[in-house]
């Protein structure tokens, strides 16, 4: 690892004027991708910002029919939280497939948003759930945050706070985990608005990420069951196709992952 | 038998260390003064080295030293070395490319070390290595064994220079040798006869060791007395000293003592020698500074010694009864580019003579091309060669099985050996066993004749349930040393050494030449002193691991440990038996032949006149009362070179469901019956039956190594991308047991016991699956969305 | 360099390190708690697994100055005045461990599962709750059995 910087600020504002201050800084949540990252030196920031002690980035709460859970929230939190597995089950048992259990004392919501990696579990939630992501600066609407694999609409300096999910009629989600790193080789939320709208979001698959199935999403708007899935047809080339899996395999892995969420809250 | 003998599972003596946090691994060690050496790797799979700029990284703090290829070969070091030759058909030895500890002039491989930086913390020679600038010319590789001796492949090393003399003209480029074992007019004899021929390619893939302690070194000289201290993970400190000294001259023998500490696993990639222990070497005397390298899991995916990578045609001919008349086998295995110190040996004598596996095949012919592509050099790992023999041979009996239509388990029964000793077409000659009763019990077991209804329930919920069987064969402790060092090439004898030393007080040390790393020999050999003399295990220390201690020793892989082992172990305590007893015999005014040990006790037989072991041991040190014709002391030395190789058997039944939807595949039941022979400690070795089936596991469901064919880089370069089995692999029911028929090839009539798991599994895993899926066409790793491509496939075919 | 002050087994210390120092190394280098282990760094192994405030981190995927203000508890902290803590008697009763050099990870594993799932625990939640933890030695068969007894008798 090269050589940085650690600091560990009392406010969000105070964190941002260290990074803005710093020659090359990044943010850093629960580093569970970043210090890796580092130990490989294929990122090499002067400076590290710790937000994980920031209170203003701490807590769960439920108001106005929405579920919100501030960004250093680790996903051990959220998974074995009762407002969360009252509110959205769903939710809960997905922060509790992330990874591993040391892996989930660390990891926070916020960072995993933030960093958007195209096999991380909670791009699929917020999609899914038409969440908002509430930020230093903004609040950004799901469907408008995540830009493709690894970047999303956030600014430099810009520093995820919160999100907010809206609380679902019926949710699940589904995951066939790459057998080594236990990413999402496809990972299928499947949500049931309070106003009736279908949302199928799919992570691990997309070649930019974290995408929304409109063909899965119109035909369970028509018959919400699971066999209502197996015609519909998924364009491969817009998925990834690496060493784990092909493009052909992860477009039967999107059906049936859908097929398996959807009955199980059918 | 002692409460603690041989035969009882004793809880292990080790591991009380371990639970506590107070193991001693090398990367533990720290030398006062210690530099760091991180190491300067071949970012390309093929390069020249243009030029090499260290001006930058000289100056950042905390430099000591770099390193370089050139100034190691100025220095006398000569290049690292494959220790067994291999002759080709045609008499021609093997093509040996010269490997030196640090690259000159070109790089073959992606993470081969160009030069060592030694700084005084990690962290600051890591800053340097970065800092260092090599300029490369990139050169075409080849990765993929598949394309290897394509002619237009490029050639990983030249060796028209060196003036070989082939037979039938030059032969491919990057062939090392061709080699061939059997009787190749008497196998097209028997298949000119055949009724049925089967044929099958398989794959055997390409996987890493992965101990979970990474290699490590630190060595350190004392110039006063021109001394080295290495402490080291290997798996035989004195292989290393020899080959360390006499080879590549980095040190002389009676001046290098090699410490193995606790020593975290190995699987075969602590056998070798690699460049960082020479480079540390040379630093420590060069700097006069210890210093350390700790290998990281990435440079471990670079640097260990990988395994398997063949790609075989077999074809076995029956006559109109299904008897096996005949075996051809055709391989290409990978040997990376470079040959690593055993190299040679896995593809040939750990492989070819594995071929009969538990049959009476009257003609074998196997054919084996081994080859250089720019991939980390591969060796010996868990079972080496056997695997891939079992896995070549049991696929083809079930496979012949469902072609002539007849019973899989009944097919492999009628082509059983049945009488011992057996002499193979291919070498070995089997000691001892009984396949029969492996397989009726593994059957049993299994409930085989109950699987169709298993299946129609695993049908109700929509999965596929196969059931496949596998029957191994093993060859442990490759003996005798005259033979293998003769005619089969081996550089070094295969013997064992121990030394057995009653102290005054009448406890034991027991130094032996093997070196444990997991498998439990603190309390294994200590209960086989215990047996001996009656006395608590916790009275008897087991020394392994250290040159200055142990005097020689060959090393613990190829499950030799159990043969070599305790027979040397056993021979020694068979001496200071014999010397105890004539003190006994002195002292107690009797008979050397009517002295017997009970419960700890010399005994005169039907009295009860006794002495314990503390007193003659005393008696033997303070030498007062002996005659002048008995030596003081109590300490014995044996070596013991085996007559033979040992012949663990098994039968291992799996069955699996698969998801036709994802393919995934789930071990539901796992039974294994094997025939270790004697069994010293039932504990310990149930341990390495599950360790090696789930390594098994791993190969046939999981593991594979990668390399980008355009780039060779290594794809699978981290336990993010090369999937190591974890806990949730495991089969949802296994259950093992045991036959014993005693191996009469040493004094405790045992076998070995390490690999067994890892060569039966695989074929069993598989034949699992090609019955449940419905085709044979599928090689391992049977990933998911290769199982469920295979499946594709087979609706294609059915809907056609 | 940054000064870290932890409490590490039941001790209050004072560090000081380079800011990039991971906590891993901290603990092996400057505590002289060798008894962490590192297997691999990407995060995947769980050899270097300890308790940070209570609960089972990776110390490798942690840097030594997020612990500043911290309580640390390692695989040395386990046993109380020369007794065994009954994971560790658990792990030696059932052969749960071979080389020895995943076995710290995998008791400190084991701890947190018992104080996050309870004293019964069912193979396959042990088998799911070791998903960061890799051991090449055992094929895993003895682990589970260890931490099922190891459980029952914390």
């Amino acid at each position: 690892m090269h050589e940085t910087r650690y600091h560990r600020p009392s406010s969000l504002d105070e964190a941002a004027k260290i990074l803005s201050a710093s020659a090359d800084g990044r943010y850093l949540s629960g580093g569970q991708t970043l210090i890796p990252t580092m130990k490989h030196r294929l990122a090499e920031p002067t400076d590290l910002i710790d937000l994980t002690r920031l209170a203003e980035l701490k807590g769960i709460s439920e108001s106005g029919g929405a579920l919100t859970i501030g960004a250093a929230t680790t996903h051990a939190e959220v998974a074995s939280s009762d407002a969360v597995r009252k509110a959205i089950p769903a939710l809960a048992a997905l922060a509790g497939k992330i990874g591993d259990p040391a892996v989930r004392h660390k990891g926070t919501i916020g960072g995993s948003i933030a960093n958007n990696d195209p096999g991380a579990d909670y791009p699929a939630a917020a999609l899914g759930l038409g969440a908002t992501i509430h930020t230093s600066k903004r609040a950004i609407a799901a469907d408008d945050f995540f830009k493709g694999m690894f970047t999303t609409a956030l600014e430099d300096g810009e520093i995820v706070t919160k999100v907010s999910f809206p609380i679902p009629t019926k949710a699940a989600y589904e995951k066939f985990h790459n057998a080594a790193s236990r990413y999402a080789l496809t990972g299928v939320f499947v949500a049931v608005t309070k106003g009736g709208d279908v949302r199928v979001a799919v992570t691990g698959a997309g070649a930019s990420g974290v995408f929304r199935a409109g063909g899965i999403e119109a035909a369970l708007s028509s018959t919400f069951a699971a066999d209502a899935i197996g015609g519909v047809a998924i364009d491969s080339s817009d998925l990834l196709s690496d060493i784990h899996g092909s493009a052909d395999y992860r477009a039967n892995l999107i059906k049936v992952m859908a097929e398996r969420a959807v009955a199980a809250i059918a | 038998m002692a409460k603690d003998g041989i035969g009882a599972s004793v809880l292990r003596k080790e591991d009380r260390r371990f639970t506590t946090g107070q193991g001693t691994y090398t990367d533990d060690v720290n030398r006062p003064g210690q530099l760091h050496a991180v190491f300067v790797r071949s970012p390309h799979a093929h390069a020249t080295i243009k030029s090499v700029d260290l001006t930058a990284a000289r100056a950042m703090p905390g430099v000591v030293a770099i390193h370089t290829g050139e100034e190691l070969a100025e220095g006398g070091i000569n290049n690292l070395i494959c220790g067994w030759g291999i002759t080709s058909k045609d008499g021609t030895p093997m093509k040996m490319g010269p490997y030196p500890p640090l690259a000159i002039g070109k790089v073959r491989f992606v993470g081969q070390p160009v030069l060592a930086v030694v700084a005084e913390s990690r962290g600051q020679a890591e800053d340097a290595a970065h800092a260092v600038e090599v300029d490369y010319d990139i050169l075409p590789s080849v990765t993929r064994l598949a394309d290897a001796l394509n002619p237009d492949a490029p050639a990983v090393h030249h060796f028209e220079a060196d003036g070989a003399v082939w037979e039938h003209g030059q032969p491919p480029k990057n062939l090392i040798f061709d080699w061939e074992l059997g009787d190749a007019k008497a196998t097209d004899q028997a298949f000119a006869k055949a009724k049925h021929v089967v044929k099958i390619d398989v794959v055997n893939n390409r996987t890493v060791p992965s101990a979970m302690e990474a290699r490590a070194v630190v060595a350190e000289y004392a110039s006063a007395g021109e001394h080295f201290t290495l402490w080291n993970t290997t798996q035989n400190p004195h292989l290393l000293r020899v080959v360390l000294s006499a080879f590549i001259n980095v040190a002389p023998e009676h001046k290098l003592r090699i410490i193995a500490p606790d020593v975290g696993g190995g699987f075969g990639s602590k056998i070798f020698t690699y460049s960082e222990e020479v480079v540390c070497l040379w630093s420590a005397k060069a700097t006069g500074r210890p210093v350390k390298w700790a290998s990281s899991r990435s440079e471990a995916f670079l640097t260990d010694a990988h395994g398997r990578d063949h790609i075989t045609t077999a074809e076995m001919a029956f006559d109109e009864n299904h008897k096996m008349l005949g075996l051809k086998v055709d391989t290409i295995a990978n040997l990376g580019a470079y040959m690593s110190l055993f190299a040679s040996l896995i593809p040939t004598y750990l492989y070819g003579p594995l071929l009969s596996g538990q049959y009476a095949i009257p003609a074998i012919h196997c054919n084996v091309r081994a080859v250089y592509t720019n991939t980390v050099p591969v060796d010996a790992v868990r079972g080496a060669g056997r695997p891939e023999a079992t896995y070549v041979l049991e696929r083809l009996i079930e496979t012949a099985a469902r072609e002539l239509g007849v019973d899989r388990a009944e097919l492999r029964r009628k082509n059983f050996v049945r009488t011992f000793p057996y002499q193979t077409p291919v070498l070995w000659q089997y000691d001892s066993g009984d396949y029969d009763g492996l397989l009726d019990s593994v059957l049993a077991k299994a409930d085989w004749n109950g699987f169709p209804a298993r299946k129609a329930e695993s049908a109700k919920r929509g999965k596929l349930r196969g059931i496949g069987l596998s029957c191994y064969i093993e060859a442990c402790g490759v003996a005798p040393s005259s033979a293998v060092g003769g005619a089969l090439g081996c550089g070094v004898g295969m013997w064992e050494m121990a030394e057995i030393k009653v102290n005054p007080v009448g406890t034991v040390e027991v130094f032996v030449g093997t070196l444990g790393h997991g498998q439990g020999h603190e309390t294994t050999y200590a209960q086989i002193a215990a047996d001996r003399f009656g006395i608590p295990i916790d009275s008897i220390s087991v020394i392994e691991g250290d040159t200055d201690k142990v005097q020689q020793g060959m090393g613990s892989y190829g499950s030799r440990t159990a043969g070599n082992g305790t027979s040397a172990v056993s021979k020694a305590l068979d001496k200071v038996e014999a010397k105890a007893k004539k003190i006994a015999a002195h002292l107690l005014e009797a008979s050397e032949d009517d002295i017997k040990i009970e419960d700890g006790n010399f005994v005169i037989a039907g009295t009860d006149k006794k002495l314990t072991l503390t007193e003659v041991a005393l008696a033997a040190y303070a030498f007062h009362k002996l005659p002048t014709d008995i030596e003081p002391g109590l300490d014995e030395k044996a070596y013991f070179d085996p007559v033979n190789l040992t012949y663990p058997a098994g039968a291992f039944v799996c069955e699996v469901e698969v998801d036709p939807a994802t393919g995934t595949t789930e071990i539901v039941n796992f039974t294994a019956v094997d025939d270790f022979g004697n069994v010293i400690n039932p504990m310990i070795v149930e341990g390495q039956v599950h360790g090696g089936v789930i390594h098994g596991i791993g190969q046939a469901l999981l593991e594979e190594v990668v390399y980008d064919p355009d780039s060779g880089q290594l794809m699978t370069g981290s336990y993010n991308d090369y999937c190591m089995p974890r806990a949730d692999n495991l089969p949802t029911n296994f259950e093992l047991a045991f036959q014993v028929t005693p191996s009469p090839s040493n004094p405790l009539g045992v076998k070995g016991c390490g690999e067994a798991g890892a060569i039966g599994a695989p074929p069993a895993i598989i034949n699992a699956i090609t019955d449940a899926i419905g085709t044979n066409d599928l090689q391992m790793p049977a990933t998911a969305e290769k199982v469920w491509r295979a499946l594709q496939g087979v609706s294609a075919k059915n809907a056609a | 360099m940054t000064t870290v002050a932890m409490t590490v087994n039941g001790k209050a210390v004072s560090v000081d390190s380079e800011d990039r120092a991971l906590l891993v190394e901290v603990l092996r280098e400057k505590l002289n708690l060798t008894g962490t282990h590192v297997g691999c760094d990407t995060s995947q192994c769980g050899a270097c697994v300890v308790l940070v405030d209570g609960v089972a981190v990776k110390s490798c995927t942690m840097l030594a100055a997020q612990a500043d203000g911290s309580t640390v508890e390692t695989i040395e902290s386990l046993a109380k005045n020369g007794e065994l803590h009954p994971m560790q008697v658990a792990f030696n009763e059932n052969h749960g461990l071979q080389c020895g050099f995943c076995t710290p990870g995998m008791i400190m594993t084991a701890v947190d599962m018992v104080r996050r799932r309870g004293k019964t625990l069912d193979d396959t939640t042990i088998r799911h709750e070791l998903e960061g933890n890799i051991c090449r030695c055992t094929g895993y068969v003895n682990i589970v059995k260890a931490i099922k007894a190891g459980a029952a008798r914390m």
